[in-house]
């Protein structure tokens, strides 16, 4: 990255100028710096500075045993923290050809989708107060909160859970978990079209986000969109429908997408997902199979030589864990392919042109949470 | 395409392909540095492949070579296949830019070369991108010495 003073001795057109946008601002939402080069209010390049809150998980993953690699993927996107500890163990279990148990399939799903619904709302909430409606923080808060009880009284963490392993779960789930989920869903159904009445409907929300921030299906498939950020150009991107994984091949839920691939585009999608998760919960949660909640592992887990890919469907998009063993209990090269990245590196394509206020309300819609681009 | 129609399809084609029998789920390539641009342009733009979406682009050291390893798959067929390049040329390693063929490139080459110091001709803006400047060496190389002990042993 350039430093001030190169920056500044730069030769700008008439008049074009540089401004800083973080790493210490509310709407990147953590330690983002974004260096744009504006001419007035319009947008002429997006430069986005990273490495702030990068923490090496691929090095020290190198000498880590794989049960302790799990760990460290939580502090990725720390929103989908189940989801991110069940892709490296499925990798894991897959290597090994572990047969997992059905009980086992079915909670991780529930457990994810919850995590979705959970990541969504605190989405939503920033979302409208990026564009200044305040109050969905705090209704966005308020439902995140009973999902978060859940995940303590299941496994005594809110967000950085670690409730898998490889080979299935840390433990069984809590006698209450089926009832509290069951009111959590009678609760949240009553709340969503709340949501809806607050925000999607508003009209200074809808005339900030139609029409903004727009992404060709050709050019998210080209950057590598994934999540609603592919689904709502119209690219059918859902790694739970094309390479199915845990329970997710026994339910019926809808590929939610949208054709228009603006920022309101983006943010119906994430909302309509809410629904589809509720119902792929609504479909497992009474039919929880009996049986162990984990297969036995050896302490040490040495994976065969060769290569392993597991892709999972975070509540950002397609997560990729690419492992190279040696056959030793370490992997040779660990790779974490993240969703916010890929979805990071087209922000400058479709803001430039645009004001800062849409870049604001775009980069909301892509919902990035720095510590999964960093990693 | 299965992996075997996609071997056979690929080995009609007028490239020095290597396919190897690693342990793995998908079909492995190997192919030389300097084919390597032409390969994935035909990879992307025949109508039968249509390897459309990159979502994988990692640097390996494997001792003593340097490589890249793309994970491609094809938005209209899902099929998916692993190219590999490498090169033993540690001092000076480096190879073609796929970022016009796929906009993502753009961003994973750049990781690349800041963790393995791997060049990629062509590239629109190749520098560091979550290391500063003034970072000596490359982290992610097997040789590289963590002189401040970053990731204790």
């Amino acid at each position: 990255m350039e430093t001030v003073t190169e920056i500044t001795t730069r030769n700008f057109k008439s008049q074009e100028y540089f401004i800083n946008m973080g790493p210490q601002h509310p709407a990147t939402h953590g330690v983002l710096r974004l260096v744009l080069t504006i001419d007035g209010e319009i947008i002429k390049k997006v430069e986005p500075d990273l490495g702030y809150i990068h923490r090496s998980i691929e090095k020290m993953s190198e000498r880590d045993s794989y049960q302790q690699i799990v760990h460290l993927t939580d502090r990725m996107d720390y929103l989908s923290s189940h989801i991110n500890n069940e892709a490296v163990c499925l990798a894991v279990e897959n290597a090994l050809q572990l047969e997992i148990p059905d009980r086992v399939k079915v909670i991780r799903t529930i457990i994810s989708e919850l995590t979705r619904i959970a990541s969504h709302t605190l989405w939503w909430g920033v979302m409208g107060m990026d564009v200044g409606a305040l109050t969905t923080y705090f209704y966005g808060f308020r439902d995140r909160e009973m999902i978060n009880d859940i995940f303590e009284e299941t496994c005594g963490a809110r967000l950085t859970m670690n409730y898998n392993a490889p080979g299935g779960l840390m433990f069984d789930i809590h006698p209450n978990f089926v009832q509290r989920v069951k009111d959590f869903i009678a609760h949240f159904k009553t709340k969503l079209p709340e949501y809806d009445r607050l925000l999607t409907g508003n009209v200074i929300f809808q005339k900030r986000t139609k029409g903004v921030g727009i992404l060709t299906k050709e050019d998210a498939i080209s950057f590598g969109a994934s999540g609603p950020v592919g689904r709502a150009s119209g690219y059918s991107c859902d790694v739970r429908k094309h390479h199915p994984y845990s329970a997710y091949d026994r339910v019926q839920f809808n590929e939610i997408l949208d054709t228009e691939g603006d920022t309101f585009a983006r943010y119906r999608v994430r909302v309509q997902e809410m629904w589809e998760s509720m119902s792929i919960i609504e479909q497992l949660i009474d039919n929880i199979p009996e049986g162990e909640y984990k297969v036995k592992t050896n302490a040490v887990i040495k994976l065969p030589k060769g290569e392993f890919y597991q892709k999972v469907e975070t509540a950002r998009g397609e997560l990729g864990v690419y492992i190279i063993s040696t056959g030793t209990k370490n992997p040779y090269r660990i790779k974490f392919r993240s969703p916010g990245f890929s979805n990071l590196s087209l922000l400058n394509h479709i803001t430039v042109g645009g004001k800062i206020g849409d870049l604001v309300a775009t980069m909301a819609t892509l919902d990035l949470v720095i510590p999964d681009i960093d990693r | 395409m299965i992996n075997e129609e996609l071997q056979t399809l690929l080995s009609s084609w007028n490239f020095e392909l290597e396919f190897t029998e690693e342990e793995s789920q998908f079909l492995n390539i190997s192919v030389k540095p300097e084919e390597l641009y032409g390969f994935m342009k035909q990879l992307k733009e025949t109508p039968q492949t249509n390897f459309d979406y990159l979502f994988c682009l990692t640097g390996v050291d494997w001792g003593t070579e340097l490589g890249v390893v793309y994970h491609l798959e094809s938005t209209t067929f899902r099929h998916q296949i692993v190219v590999k390049v490498k090169t033993a040329d540690r001092e000076n390693p480096a190879f073609d830019s796929v970022w016009d063929i796929w906009r993502t490139a753009e961003f994973h080459e750049r990781e690349v070369f800041d963790f393995f110091g791997i060049k990629f001709n062509n590239h629109p803006n190749l520098k560091r991108l979550f290391l500063t400047d003034e970072w000596e060496g490359w982290p992610l190389r097997k040789d590289y010495v963590d002189e401040v002990n970053m990731v204790i042993k």
